[in-house]
């Protein structure tokens, strides 16, 4: 945790700016634009329950594709890493607690 | 942590004829108002929080002035609950919650870290635009209609059936939200990114981890109640039914998301407190702190298991038995990394050689007054004996204690114990303990009866009450005006050394360990003439004494 | 005196590692006072901006866990409110938002490579992209007030565009209308984020054709770039979770 704080932690020392090569970033918006396609497709067949579940996972890997690309996440620093984490854990907090209350309400 | 000052010589200059300092480099209006120094923004927030904390004690006092009789025959009964109101989210909002991090956070957290200013300076005075106009939206609504819903703002009273102005201070509470959230971020970062050469994360003060702490219940809790209130402010206008259960909409739902902010929000008021308290226990006792990793991670620790526990404010609301069970065993949790506070500040005392100057006053008046509205909580924790408590004297009473008792009394030891730092200026010893004193008293005899009336039974947020709680309620209406006093003693006290007191030009006049007491006083604009250098951990004590008389050091 | 407050310590550890010895007083112009070097600067802005992403993440969340509230609440009549809404549309924008979530990176490429004509042309990019969005929003919008589908009095009051479902089911209407609140509520929030993310992309386009952006110094461009990218994400979950609802019973009455 204490350890290089405005010490770098790359290679060449003082700015790392990552330049992604072009084609990694063509590479993904064609598979953002697939996806898109995707849930537009799922979402017409009738999967029961499950319609919401693969929307939710469509939806979860394009954004996890931006943030570790377009964001350059997959590059930053750990703190970067640990805010996006806590981000979504304190998201699931609320999730988690408020409906523990609406999910057991016909517990009696 | 005694980087420059032991190995260089403290300050060699007899007579210094012009020393510049923050407060006199630049002495114009457009100075402070465009000031990007986060010295001169504490200095602004300890202006206008004193400003709002008058205000709030004003409706308290006429609160106390109601209560003295059982009947509501001074105000009406709305006039009462809108006071009561504006009583609870002036002070909530604009005090206990800035108060702390505003004023003492902005001055000593850069210096503490041997920083030359906050991460972003420019969003710092930001903060303080948005708070004061978040503040005096809200007066010029009180002033022009008011609201009295509670400063819950429970639905679907407020969101259906009250006459009030509910959607316009749900707003301003809106704006006053970005407030904190801009300065938790930016505290946040300055910890990261701008300690000195050599502070590690663990030779910080205690002060910096419980900001850190806080910040981040700043950062993670405020959104939330935003776009609370905002829903809020639209069901107002539109009328859409979203918390009324008449058209299918949970008013539990409000107060779930309400207090998932709310909760936290407390530890927001008292987690900075006890990091004051942890730098004057210290300094005071002239000791190390009693595990200092154990301190520091309790406030990590409360930080967290705050945000698991909001349900316990909702025992009676209507959730589900099962999630109150959880929040009630939750809750009880807390009292864990609490306890290992207040347990670690006692054992530094221990063999200490004790100092009883004004601000160690205020660090012996927090242990027993936050210890018994903590045990108290514990009492509300419980789920059956919450049912009988509940939206009576005695949760008024616990919380009292733990936000006056605790957040103002460290407040106010803090304010004495970094005052001379602020403005070179010491206050007279002698007022400045009497007032103290005063507090003690005064904060006993209010609301300690509050503990016993509501225990009998007496409910919360009504103008009048049975006659057999007269007694007691008188008790606590005449401690209220000797608490007023107390209070306005501290103040005179401090105000009057501005321009009467001892000047202060040492740099240490405690004698304690911590980097802001390594530059001038007051300290120059950029907070140190050379980036100091850190070589060992907070509060060596031992080592800044040895050799000198270790004990009895006056 | 400022000058001797800038004045670091002979060796201080951290700043050995880079830059010529030199590099102590001949500041880079864009490096704010109150910082050692660029890299503490950068570290600051990349720090502070994700701190206010999580923010932003726990304020969409809060509509987030409305609505997921009210969806377990009413299934039913979510998912054919959902149906009323116009998926070619939500669909249309998805796409373009997605295009300018690339543009935008190309942008921050730009940034990187010190290019100052891709900044310019990618910049522009992404802002028309954002109006297009808002744009086809604007239509969306219309049409929904037209239909009678705004929260409010005359809320499902013209037949033609109610799916036989509420006609059938007119206890189910007050429910449909909580979920047109939060489509309203959460695509308007979004949407004055894009409107924010709009004007701060007009203004980062104007240090650009400054030629303030170079590859060891645009903060700014990359930060702007985060916030675009994050209401980019908000989309991503936004259009399967509200247009997508009921889009199998294939009844588009909207």
């Amino acid at each position: 945790m204490s350890q290089h704080e405005h010490g770098s932690g790359q290679a060449h020392g003082g700015h790392h700016v990552h330049v992604v090569p072009l084609s990694l970033y063509f590479g993904i918006i064609t598979v953002l634009f697939v996806l898109t396609a995707a849930t537009v497709i799922t979402a017409k067949m009738d999967l029961g329950a499950y319609n919401t579940v693969v929307a939710l996972v469509i939806a979860i890997t394009k954004a996890t594709l931006v943030v570790l690309y377009f964001m350059h996440v997959r590059w930053s620093k750990k703190l970067v890493w640990i805010m996006v984490g806590s981000s979504l854990v304190w998201f699931s907090i609320l999730i988690a607690f408020t409906m523990q209350d609406y999910l057991s309400r016909g517990w009696g | 942590m005694s980087a420059q000052a032991v190995a260089a010589p403290r300050e060699k200059v007899a007579a210094p004829e012009h020393r510049e300092t923050y407060l006199n480099h630049d002495y114009s209006w457009k100075s402070w108002l465009f000031t990007v120094d986060h010295k001169r923004i504490g200095i602004l927030y300890l202006l206008t929080v004193a400003f709002f904390v008058a205000i709030g004690g004003l409706f308290a006092m006429m609160i106390r002035a109601e209560l003295l009789t059982p009947k509501g025959d001074m105000l009406e009964a709305e006039t009462y609950n809108k006071i009561f109101t504006m009583h609870g989210a002036v002070m909530i909002f604009f005090f206990l919650i800035p108060g702390v991090p505003g004023v003492l956070g902005n001055f000593v957290l850069p210096l503490m870290i041997g920083a030359r200013d906050v991460a972003f300076p420019k969003i710092n005075l930001l903060s303080w635009y948005i708070f004061v106009t978040g503040g005096l939206l809200t007066l010029f609504v009180a002033a022009t209609g008011g609201v009295d819903t509670g400063w819950t703002f429970y639905a679907p009273y407020s969101s259906t059936y009250s006459n009030t102005r509910v959607a316009e201070t749900a707003i301003m509470v809106f704006i006053t939200g970005f407030s904190s959230i801009l300065t938790g971020l930016n505290f946040l970062v300055t910890v990261h990114t701008m300690r000195a050469p050599g502070m590690t994360w663990f030779r910080l003060p205690l002060f910096v981890w419980s900001a850190y702490a806080t910040s981040l219940i700043n950062v993670l809790a405020t959104p939330v109640l935003a776009i609370t209130v905002l829903l809020l402010a639209l069901e107002r206008i539109f009328h859409i039914g979203i918390f009324d259960p008449r058209v299918g909409g949970d008013p539990i739902l409000f107060e779930h998301m309400f207090w998932f902010y709310s909760h936290p929000a407390v530890y927001i008021m008292i987690l900075p407190a006890m990091g004051v308290i942890s730098e004057l226990v210290a300094a005071f006792s002239r000791k190390r702190i009693f595990g200092y990793s154990f301190v520091a991670f309790s406030s990590l620790a409360i930080a967290v298991l705050g945000f698991l526990v909001w349900g316990h404010h909702m025992f009676v609301s209507g959730q589900s038995a099962y999630a109150g069970l959880v929040f009630s065993v939750l809750t009880v949790l807390i009292a864990v990394p609490t306890a290992v506070k207040i347990f670690n500040w006692t054992a530094t005392l221990y063999q200490g050689s004790v100092e009883f100057a004004t601000p160690f006053l205020y660090v012996l008046a927090f242990f027993g007054l936050f210890l018994i509205g903590g045990v108290t909580g514990l009492f509300l924790a419980a789920m059956g004996l919450d049912i009988h408590m509940h939206d009576n004297y005695f949760v008024v009473s616990h919380f009292h204690y733990v936000m006056v008792g605790g957040m103002v009394t460290a407040f106010f030891g803090g304010l004495h114990y970094w005052w001379p730092k602020m403005f070179g200026r010491m206050y007279n010893e002698a007022a400045g303990k009497l007032a103290a004193l005063v507090i003690f008293v005064g904060f006993n005899l209010t609301f300690f009866p509050q503990f016993i009336v509501g225990y009998m039974g007496m409910p919360r947020r009504y103008h009048a009450y049975a006659p057999e709680f007269q007694t007691l309620n008188v008790l606590s209406s005449g401690g209220a005006v000797i608490l007023g006093a107390g209070y306005l003693l501290a103040a005179l006290n401090l105000i009057w050394s501005l321009k009467f007191g001892k000047v202060v030009t040492e740099r240490n006049p405690w004698g304690a360990t911590g980097l802001e007491w390594e530059t001038q006083t007051p300290p120059i604009p950029h907070n140190f003439e050379v980036t100091p250098r850190v070589t060992q951990e907070a509060y060596a004590y031992h080592e800044m004494y040895s050799g000198k008389e270790a004990h009895g050091v006056h | 005196m400022s000058t001797s407050t800038h004045a670091a310590p002979v060796a201080v550890p951290q700043q050995a590692g880079h830059g010529a010895p030199g590099h102590g007083h001949g500041h880079h112009p864009g490096l704010a006072h109150h910082f050692d070097d660029l890299e503490q600067q950068r570290d600051s802005a990349v720090y502070g901006m994700w701190a206010f992403l999580a923010q932003e993440v726990m304020f969409f969340g809060g509509l987030f866990i409305a609505y997921i509230v009210y969806r377990n609440l009413y299934p039913e009549a979510f998912a054919h409110a959902s149906n009323l809404l116009n998926v070619p549309l939500g669909a249309t924008n998805t796409a373009v938002l997605l295009a300018s979530s690339l543009t935008m990176a190309l942008a921050v490429r730009g940034g990187a490579t010190g290019s100052k004509p891709t900044q310019l042309i990618m910049l522009l990019a992404t802002i028309a992209f954002g109006l297009t969005f808002l744009v086809v929003k604007y239509f969306e919008y219309a049409e929904k007030f037209e239909h009678h589908l705004v929260p409010g009095p005359t809320f499902m009051s013209d037949p033609a565009h109610v799916s036989p479902f509420f006609t059938a089911h007119p206890e189910e209407i007050p429910h449909a209308r909580i979920f047109f609140f939060l489509y309203f509520a959460m695509t308007g929030v979004h949407a004055a984020h894009m409107l924010v993310g709009a004007g701060l992309m007009a203004w980062i386009f104007l240090r650009a054709k400054k030629g303030e952006f170079v590859p060891e110094h645009h903060d700014a461009l990359e930060m702007s770039g985060l916030y675009w990218h994050f209401v980019d994400i908000v989309w991503i979950f936004l259009f399967p979770m509200i247009y997508l609802l009921g889009y199998h019973f294939g009844d588009h009455h909207g």
